[in-house]
């Protein structure tokens, strides 16, 4: 009797904790699926654009020529492109990081408002020369690909 | 010369793991204690002498500079102040994997020199265990990350480090969490002597619990720490941001909290026998992890500065041979060990499995959530997994388990009823919702801080229940580590929540002179100078700010350009006041001449650190109480002992 019930405790506690562990698996894999939409490309967030405040990061490239300081001095607005016809425009508040430049990669968190601009809270650029935000190191590589065949087409 | 000392030290400290895998692993085999099982203990003892050696020789080489060694090269520069040019020792990949060697042959040291309370089969596991653990980072270390490799040709100047490292605060961070993983590594090799010789045991859980308290009592303060030190050194006025590598240290926490407190369990009662056991391999496999996400640059990060993948692939092979070998093993054995002491539900023991079960919980979403975007990206998509996820799903199992953590202390082991505690759970219900209604009337915040703040509120009071009724005097000091700890999860939580739900900030370009205001702070800019350091040259603003009619403070943030390497960083400056912290970052001239200024005044935000403080400090408590309470019960036991033998001495006589 004891025995059974000594086993029987032991599958209860196992069977407590395997349930709270799935349910929190389940949840948070059903929250991931969510988050599936956080990461935008330009052309991604032009075509099927998140609801209006909801947070997402944007990657892509500063647009040259785009980098504009508002009169308040530190409000800053700029395009971020896919080098291609996706232009996004992107307005921060706030102390740009170092090596922000044109041309250059940026990751932007944030979110689109109303008027289609994306306000973004924070920018993840490159740290120091030899750091790359890890969204973008593919595209660049991809970019420079794809720049690459473009001007070597027609010179066959 | 000296580099080739530490070297040799190294191989030495390899063969002698090897000496100590093999002698146990004999030991087991025979009845007889063999000659080789003799040798595990001195063995493990040699081995962690050695390997201090080995540290002290690269301490050597980063002290004098010397150029010849690689790793010096590329690390250090002459220029650089003496306690850099020492933390700079650790402040790379190569010297952190040896470091994390070295504090883990002096731990296997340390416990063949005192540990003698368990039976010496168990021990001889446990040092095998150990010893198979180390090999595979001697292995790393010898095989491709050589610390000592000297250059063909000496360097001219040293390469200089990272100067978002050079640090005081940082100096002593990556330490600290390698002592709370090494600390977790014992206690590993503890379950698995434990699971091998088929003797988990209170005795055993007794043994193995002040090891797991220091890891815990580290990984709080490294974490603590780090949250600080990202809060000021990356000017961002955030102090925690799920970064992967914040959740490397914070993964192996939360398992220690669990096993903390499942070894508690099983000391005291004689329960949750099994559940320990995997908790002890889930910790260690937690730390491992988490040194593999640091280290091999998988993951996105800002704090990512020393990676490499091929080492990565390195660290992932070792992970998988211990994490499958020990999970192997645990199915392979988990059966044999045998059901523990019964209890109801609701009981102390019961209230812990839930903390555990949530803890648990907490891990499952922190680990899916840091994971993630590795497994997405197998399938070409690029997800950034952010506080989004991190904050709602983690608070789901975070609050309940506060909640619990509240009142469970209070309850009884074995049988209780929630009769019993009506009062202090009628208590502490009302002071949330008071604290709930009084908050949501003073205005507009978010669910999760005015959730945080309430319960935040109702745990501070709450912790102190279980002192209720008893002679301060007379608390074990145990017991006031317990309750310390818990009350210092209370004040981290006002600070996390006070932070976010009243947090004002101010960013404005200013002319000098100009004023702003930001909370009931007045700050004025009233000078930006050029500064230079030793290795750096900084614009410095010279901030003052004034709060009613109170004398200035003089806040002095930069911006720093280093030269070796080249990089721009922000010094941020802070003013700390009893109830909060105004913090100031200085930033780019705009073309018309302004300064841009960002202000922050953050009530209460100190309370995350010094909460932080108060776990740590109620951890060592602990700790303390319950190894002056073995030693105690060891010396009576003797004293009983020689009474003993005296009293049938004389009797014979």
């Amino acid at each position: 009797m004891s025995g059974l019930k000594a086993k029987h405790q032991r599958l209860v506690l196992i069977v407590i904790a395997l349930v709270a562990i799935l349910g929190a698996g389940l949840l948070a894999a059903w929250a991931l699926r969510n988050q599936a939409n956080y990461f935008y490309l330009p052309d991604q967030l032009v075509e099927a654009p998140p609801a209006p405040g909801q947070p997402v990061r944007l990657g892509g490239m500063v647009a040259q020529g785009s980098i504009r300081t508002l009169s308040d001095g530190v409000t800053v607005s700029f395009v971020v492109t896919d080098q291609e016809a996706a232009r996004v425009p992107v307005q921060f508040s706030g102390i740009l990081p170092d090596l922000f430049v044109e041309g250059s990669g940026v990751v932007a968190e944030g979110s689109l408002n109303r008027d289609g601009v994306f306000i973004a809270d924070n920018l993840l650029a490159k740290h120091d020369e030899n750091y790359v935000p890890r969204e973008l190191q593919e595209i660049s590589q991809h970019q420079a690909a794809r720049m690459a065949e473009e001007t070597t087409v027609g010179l066959e | 010369m000296i580099a080739e000392l530490g070297l040799a030290a190294l191989w030495l400290c390899a063969a002698l793991a090897v000496l100590q895998l093999i002698g146990g692993a004999l030991a087991q085999r025979r009845d007889t204690a063999s000659g080789l099982a003799a040798m595990v203990r001195p063995a493990a003892m040699l081995q962690g002498l050695l390997a201090g050696l080995a540290f002290a020789c690269l301490l050597w080489v980063f002290a004098v500079t010397d150029l010849s060694v690689k790793l010096v090269a590329t690390n250090s520069h002459s220029l650089k102040p003496m306690l850099f040019k020492l933390s700079g020792a650790w402040g790379n990949h190569e010297g952190s994997m040896l470091l994390w060697v070295t504090v883990m042959a002096l731990a296997g040291g340390l416990i063949a020199m005192v540990e003698k309370r368990l039976p010496e089969k168990t021990m001889q596991a446990t040092l095998a265990a150990q010893g198979f653990v180390a090999i595979g980072f001697y292995a790393f270390l010898l095989i491709s990350s050589n610390p000592f490799e000297r250059l063909a040709v000496a360097a001219v100047e040293g390469q200089g480090l990272n100067p978002l490292l050079q640090d005081a605060g940082l100096a002593f961070h990556p330490p600290t969490l390698y002592f709370g993983y090494v600390g977790l590594s014992v206690a590993f090799s503890f379950a698995v002597g434990a699971l091998l010789t088929r003797n988990v045991t209170p005795e055993f859980a007794r043994v193995m619990r002040p090891w797991v308290l220091g890891a815990w009592v580290f990984l709080t303060l490294g974490i603590t720490a780090g949250s600080y030190w990202a809060y000021y050194e990356l000017g961002w006025g955030g102090w925690w941001f799920w970064d992967p590598v914040e959740n490397a240290s914070l993964m192996p926490w939360l398992a220690a909290t669990a096993l903390l407190h499942s070894v508690s369990v099983l000391a005291a009662r004689d329960a949750l026998r099994t559940w320990t056991i995997m908790l002890g391999v889930v910790a260690f496999s937690m730390s491992m992890l988490g040194t593999f996400l640091v280290r091999s640059g998988l993951l996105t990060s800002v704090h990512a500065f020393a990676v490499d993948p091929e080492r990565g692939t390195f660290i992932l092979f070792l992970l998988a041979i211990y994490i499958g070998g020990a999970l192997l093993l645990f199915g392979l054995r988990a059966g044999h060990v045998r059901e523990g002491e019964r209890f109801q539900l609701t009981s102390r023991e019961g209230a812990l499995v839930f903390n555990n079960v949530m803890l648990s919980a907490i891990l499952g979403i922190v680990l899916l959530g840091t994971l993630y975007p590795l497994l997405t990206e197998a399938f070409d998509v690029r997800v950034s997994v952010g506080p989004p996820y991190f904050n709602p799903v983690g608070a789901i199992f975070t609050i309940p388990m506060l909640l619990v953590m509240a009142v469970g202390p209070l309850l009884r082991w074995r049988r209780d009823s929630i009769e019993r505690i009506k009062l202090p759970i009628a208590i502490v219900t009302s002071i949330i919702v008071s604290v709930a209604v009084l908050a949501a009337l003073m205005g507009d915040i978010a669910v999760l801080p005015l959730l945080g703040l309430c319960v935040a509120i109702g745990l501070a009071v709450a912790s102190f229940l279980p002192l209720r009724g008893r002679n301060l005097l007379r608390v074990p000091i145990a017991t006031w580590g317990m309750v310390l700890a818990h009350f210092g999860i209370a004040v981290a939580l006002f600070g996390m929540a006070s932070d976010s739900a009243f947090t004002k900030e101010r960013l404005a370009a200013l002319q000098l002179g100009e004023e702003v205001t930001v909370g009931d702070w007045r700050v004025t800019l009233d000078g930006v100078d050029p500064v230079a350091g030793p290795n750096w040259t900084a614009m410095e603003a010279q901030v003052s700010a004034w709060r009613g009619s109170g004398a200035p403070i003089l806040l002095l943030p930069q911006s720093r350009n280093f030269w070796a390497p080249p990089m721009q960083t922000s010094e941020s400056a802070l003013a700390t006041q009893w109830d909060g912290q105004l913090y100031a970052v200085i930033g780019n001239r705009t073309e018309d001449g302004r300064w841009q200024l960002r202000v922050w005044w953050k009530p209460f935000v100190t309370f995350i650190w010094y909460g932080g403080l108060l776990i740590a400090l109620g951890g060592a408590l602990a700790a303390i109480g319950r190894v002056m309470a073995d030693l105690k019960r060891r010396s009576v036991r003797a004293r009983a002992n020689s009474r003993r033998t005296e009293r049938r001495a004389k009797g014979f006589a």
